[in-house]
């Protein structure tokens, strides 16, 4: 099996690349790859806990964390989260944060790195 | 010991997104990337401006004057500074009646050795086909 990186960086409500990454990196892990994912920029979004869930809305944390119960790897830039108020104390349960150096080093032995830009 | 190639493709306009920032910025952690490698593996950036991108590179910009924000000329410098491997293309620039007057070509005042290169297209593109991975911003 592979490993597959993907970094994301549009955010979570405003664009359906998240939404779009995140149902990859389910279909990637049903099939047994590993997969390391990176958000940055506005994509840090994702990593907020507390996310309401509506219809009209992208609500991608239930998701996220049923992956990460199946061993996704998900990571925040730090820097990026900070600065945008995101931090530690409102951060899941199981979201990682590094500087962006993490994403490079995933992508040093990943099989296929996936990039989605921001908006 | 192996290398990761990796290239970096700016293709947005600056201060309209945060894209060319965040590309210059994660291009310059393959320098502290080690830390979480094993000994003699290495990962490497090469940064190319093509399309609108290459407005990024014009001197003397006022991020900080107008917005209080470092600018993406420095983060350029820095890149020459840590030896990036930045590129520019020709191409583009002729196209906005650009030259290499106009945009960031060293980092003399950083102590930067390496310079910015302008070169035409189909060497950005051999540069794209040598790297194990793409990054498009």
């Amino acid at each position: 099996m592979g490993k597959l990186t993907i970094g994301c960086f549009s955010s979570l409500v405003g664009s359906m690349s998240l939404d779009f990454a995140v149902k990859l990196s389910a279909a990637a892990i049903e099939k047994g790859h590993k997969v390391d994912f990176w958000v940055s920029g506005n994509g840090t979004m994702l990593s907020i806990k507390g996310q309401r869930a509506f219809k009209d809305y992208s609500a991608l944390m239930k998701p996220v964390q049923e992956l990460m119960g199946k061993g996704l790897t998900i990571t925040a830039c730090e820097a990026c989260a900070e600065a945008r108020g995101y931090n530690k104390e409102n951060t899941m349960e199981g979201f990682k944060r590094h500087s962006m150096d993490w994403y490079l080093a995933s992508a040093f032995n990943a099989d296929r790195l996936l990039h989605i830009g921001g908006e | 010991m192996s290398t990761t190639k990796l290239g970096f493709i700016v293709q947005r306009p600056p201060y309209k997104s945060e894209n060319p920032k965040l590309a210059l910025t994660h291009a310059i952690s393959s320098q502290s990337v080690e830390v979480y490698l094993n000994d003699g593996d290495i990962v490497t950036a090469d940064v190319a401006f093509i399309g609108d991108g290459v407005l990024n590179c014009l001197k003397n910009q006022k991020a900080m004057e107008k917005y209080a924000l470092s600018s993406t000329e420095t983060h350029i410098k820095n890149s020459l500074l840590l030896d990036l491997n930045v590129m520019v293309c020709k191409e583009d620039l002729d196209r906005l009646g650009l030259s290499e007057n106009d945009i960031v070509m060293d980092a003399e005042e950083f102590g930067a050795e390496v310079t910015t290169k302008v070169v035409p297209f189909s060497e950005i593109t051999k540069m794209m086909e040598e790297v194990n991975h793409l990054l498009f911003f």
